[in-house]
């Protein structure tokens, strides 16, 4: 049974390259979905019948979807994102700088987010019933049923315009010190932790008190064990599956689902790029925006699907 | 006289219920363990018996709680110690034998991390003398490969194994008292023996004292040397083995012993029914071959659980199949239901050749022949009255509606001693037996002809069982059914069957008449299967010849690789 676990890991890979596949081919029709007519608002005013159909050659867009599609998916595999219809520049130089600022949010919130939704999982998940478990349930309850706007816009109610401590935006130039750092991301960060620690407490609580009602950790108990030792000796490694698709399905949302929050704080981020260019029916940048975050997502729950794979101890050995 | 090792008296244990009413579930119970002595706690599913047992550690459930009471193991009393006193005592003091080790080991540590974790726990030795001893436990419990066995996962070894790897896990603090909570129970009785057998000579070497829960009196025969009767949280009666077995003076005690014996078979295929033999088998298989997975260049399924199988069921008789767990009983009964298409072979009802698949086979072919599954709690849909489950088949086989319908549900429920007054209850409502009672009733609703019985009455408490048989075979003799009983337990099938026909790995072994059971078996697996089957003797188990599982072939470990592929 030795060759189970790269046999397993290399055919769920197999499983995201081709749903990868899929998604470029959905992406590629949504946006042929589209209305409006790209040609037509580059135009604009400017867009007779001869201007418009000799754009629509020079641009390619003449030619058949599928061999459209099948130009871009080449470009991708290459690494060519494209080049914007709005304003000529290339794709990848357009999403590189927000693409960093997303990640840099994004690992931002993951190092705040994760040890505490574990921490507050876990021990809610010990302590079932208590008022600890009652409390920590009830906020964590109300927090999941909040829009994140209106967080956010509590956050800057409370911090920017009463206390005056953090700046209403985000989005400064000049980031060169460390405090300024910190200031520029903390109410983002707060807002979207909130968000996605709610969810992983929940997911947390649930998977760890599967693992806690399972027969040997009543077994440890009555082996002497204290309730820490059980936690972490036994039920921990037991849930680490579920636990870690929790994670990553909430922390997924930091790359797609942060609209609001990069809007309430016009933190130039990816999401907010690609809002702004369907404005400008750029099809080339909403694909690619499209692509990475379905990348961005696919990568997180491989990754916690292959955690799944290799801690499940009947695939060892 | 000595001092008891265990000394518990007026013990009272509370429960919560789901509605949060608190009731009492230990009664007040007292009795004593003397040092080097094995007790036997015996009732049936609901008695209380593991409570009390794991009292003596200080432990309760979850939503349980001792509420009164002394448990003194030694000097101390375990009910007014703190958690952290106990959590000292645990494992070292007093030990637990778990009644499923293959849910009571963790999945994802290795065996001999879980064996040892006590003496980490309560740094009772260094690690290499921890594993040293372990490998001593190994051997003394006759656990194949000593040395290495502990390096492997739960999922790698055999179930067999697994109980007796948990003995070695309860004894290895050096315990003064071990608590066996049903520890064979989930095993089949060719490994039963080889377990108890361990389990005894560790326990008499050692002098160490015992507390065995059970329902099963035959098996708590071999091992005690006082039994405790229990029922709803209070001792009924308490005497040594032999006075329990011989002279039982409470009639709770009788009950169990009495249902423990089984009614001595009569058969119904009176002269008034020989005209149907004419007729021929009412149901036949023949050359079955079937199993799960992909199927191959061969046309075989890929995990071929059933090889050339056949029988036959003859109108008004009944036809047990008996086997341990993975021989393929429960594959055949879905074969012939149509619920497992098979590969090879063919299956005929009333002479008329069956489709494989349930949904190619005719309403009336499929009305015919029912079956009822072992576990009622998840064959019963359990957001449907009783009303409902029954009535389903009436209005699919016969088109029954409304008052009609009601009324035909009210018969059957009659039919199977049920009051209509259950009639609008949910299944969760209803107790073990009652449920299985609704399973059948709504196998009786289309009329059959044949009735397939999977483990009906496997998971229930043995004086609820023997209900069940005799029900029927009252239902046999009313409406006319042939049964074809699938059973791991030679008693009950013997007391219904006219024809047994014994499996091993999805083969049949052997097929013998009901006066040829148990002695005129042949081959040697069913030999070996007969003489596994604990008898009420406290003699029966050190009377057994030394090499019984070299009787059978193949081997154990044949059998529990098998079972492992199945998991």
């Amino acid at each position: 049974m030795s060759g189970q676990i790269p046999l397993l890991v290399v055919s769920r890979l197999g499983v995201t390259f081709l749903t990868l596949l899929i998604v470029s081919f959905v992406v590629f029709g949504a946006t042929l979905l589209l209305p409006g007519d790209v040609v037509e608002i580059l135009l604009g005013q400017a867009a007779t019948p001869e201007a418009v159909a000799g754009l629509r050659e020079a641009m390619h867009l003449d030619s058949p979807a599928l061999v459209r599609y099948g130009q871009w998916l080449f470009g991708l595999l290459q690494g060519d994102l494209g080049v914007s219809y709005a304003n000529n520049m290339p794709v990848a130089d357009m999403v590189a700088g927000r693409l960093a600022n997303t990640l840099r949010l994004a690992a931002a919130t993951t190092i705040i987010a994760v040890p505490i939704a574990l921490l507050l999982g876990i021990t809610t998940a010990m302590y079932r019933g208590s008022l600890y478990d009652r409390v920590i349930t009830t906020i964590v309850v109300s927090i999941v049923s909040v829009p994140e706007f209106l967080i956010a816009t509590l956050a800057v109610l409370v911090f920017a315009v009463w206390l005056r401590w953090l700046p209403a935006l985000s989005f400064t130039t000049d980031l060169s010190s460390f405090g300024q750092l910190l200031k520029a991301f903390a109410m983002p960060v707060i807002t979207l932790s909130f968000v996605i620690a709610a969810q992983m407490i929940r997911m947390t609580r649930a998977a760890m008190i599967d693992a806690l009602n399972m027969s040997y950790v009543e077994m440890a108990i009555l082996k002497g064990a204290s309730k820490t030792r059980v936690v972490l000796r036994h039920a921990l490694p037991n849930s680490i599956g579920p636990i870690a698709n929790a994670i990553a399905l909430s922390l997924s949302y930091l790359l797609g689902g942060v609209i609001i929050v990069e809007t309430i704080f016009n933190y130039p981020g990816v999401a907010k790029l690609m809002v702004d260019s369907v404005a400008t029916r750029d099809l080339p940048l909403i694909q690619s925006c499209a692509m990475i975050f379905c990348v961005g997502f696919l990568t997180l729950t491989t990754v916690a699907d292959i955690i799944a794979i290799v801690s499940n101890p009947r695939l060892r050995t | 006289m000595t001092k008891p090792l265990v000394d518990i008296s007026n013990l009272t244990v509370g429960a919560e219920t789901d509605s949060g009413r608190r009731v009492k579930i230990i009664k007040g119970v007292s009795f004593t363990v003397d040092p080097g002595e094995i007790v036997a706690l015996i009732g049936e599913s609901g008695s209380g018996k593991t409570t009390i047992a794991l009292t003596l550690m200080g432990y309760a459930r979850p939503g349980c709680s001792i509420t009164g009471g002394k448990v003194c193991v030694g000097e101390r009393d375990v009910v007014s110690m703190s958690e952290k006193d106990r959590q000292k005592l645990r494992g070292t003091d007093v030990a637990y034998v778990p009644q499923s080790a293959a849910a009571a080991f963790d999945p994802s540590q290795r065996l001999i991390d879980q064996v040892i974790e006590v003496s980490d726990i309560h740094k009772l030795m260094p690690r290499s003398e921890a594993r040293a001893k372990a490998v001593d436990l190994f051997r003394a419990l006759a656990l194949p490969d000593p040395e290495h066995i502990g390096d492997g996962y739960p999922h790698q070894v055999s179930g067999g194994q697994l109980q007796r790897l948990s003995a070695a896990m309860a004894l290895i603090g050096g315990p003064q008292v071990v608590i066996f909570d049903e520890p064979t129970t989930a095993l089949d009785v060719t490994t039963q023996i080889e377990v108890l057998r361990a389990f005894k000579s560790v326990m008499r070497k050692g002098g160490m004292a015992g507390v065995y829960v059970s329902h099963d009196l035959a098996v708590v025969a071999q091992i005690a040397d006082r039994i405790i009767v229990l029922k709803d949280g209070v001792i009924q009666e308490q005497g040594t083995t032999e006075e329990i077995l011989h002279n039982a003076q409470h009639p709770y005690t009788r009950e169990l012993l009495s249902a423990f014996q089984p009614a001595v078979f009569a058969s119904l295929d009176s002269t008034a029914k020989k005209d149907d033999r004419k007729k021929g088998p009412v149901l036949e298989v023949s050359n079955i071959y079937a199993g799960y997975g992909s199927t191959g260049r061969d046309g075989l399924p890929s995990a071929l659980v059933l090889k050339d199988v056949s029988c036959k069921l003859e109108r008004g008789q009944n036809l047990g199949v008996i086997g341990e767990s993975g021989s393929g009983k429960s594959t055949l009964a879905r074969v012939m239901a149509g619920l497992l298409p098979h590969a090879r072979g063919w299956v005929s009802f009333d002479g008329r050749e069956l489709a494989p698949q349930a949904n190619a086979r005719s309403k009336e072919e499929l009305r015919r022949m029912q079956i009822v599954f072992q576990l009622a709690d998840t064959a019963l849909n359990p957001s449907r009255s009783i009303a409902d489950i029954v009535g389903r088949p009436l209005t699919f086989y016969h088109g029954l509606k409304g008052a009609n319908r009601e009324n035909r549900v009210i018969e059957l429920l009659d039919m199977v001693r049920l009051p209509k007054g259950l009639l609008h209850r949910l299944p969760r409502e209803l107790s073990g037996g009652q449920k299985q009672r609704v399973n059948l009733a709504r196998a009786l609703a289309a009329n059959p002809d044949v009735i397939l019985c999977d483990e009906i009455t496997s998971a229930l408490d043995t004086v609820v069982a023997a209900a069940v048989m005799d029900l029927l075979k009252d239902l046999q003799k009313e409406l006319n059914l042939s049964y074809v009983f699938i059973s791991h337990d030679l008693s009950t099938v013997r007391s219904i069957c006219d024809q047994v026909m014994v499996m091993q790995s999805g083969e049949m072994v052997e097929l013998l008449s009901n006066s040829q059971l148990p002695d005129g078996a042949r081959h040697p697996y069913s030999k070996l299967l007969f003489a596994s089957v604990p008898q009420l003797d406290t003699g029966w188990l050190d009377g057994l010849p030394e090499d019984i599982a070299g009787m059978g072939s193949p081997t154990e470990n044949a059998h529990d690789a098998r079972l492992r592929a199945n998991s």
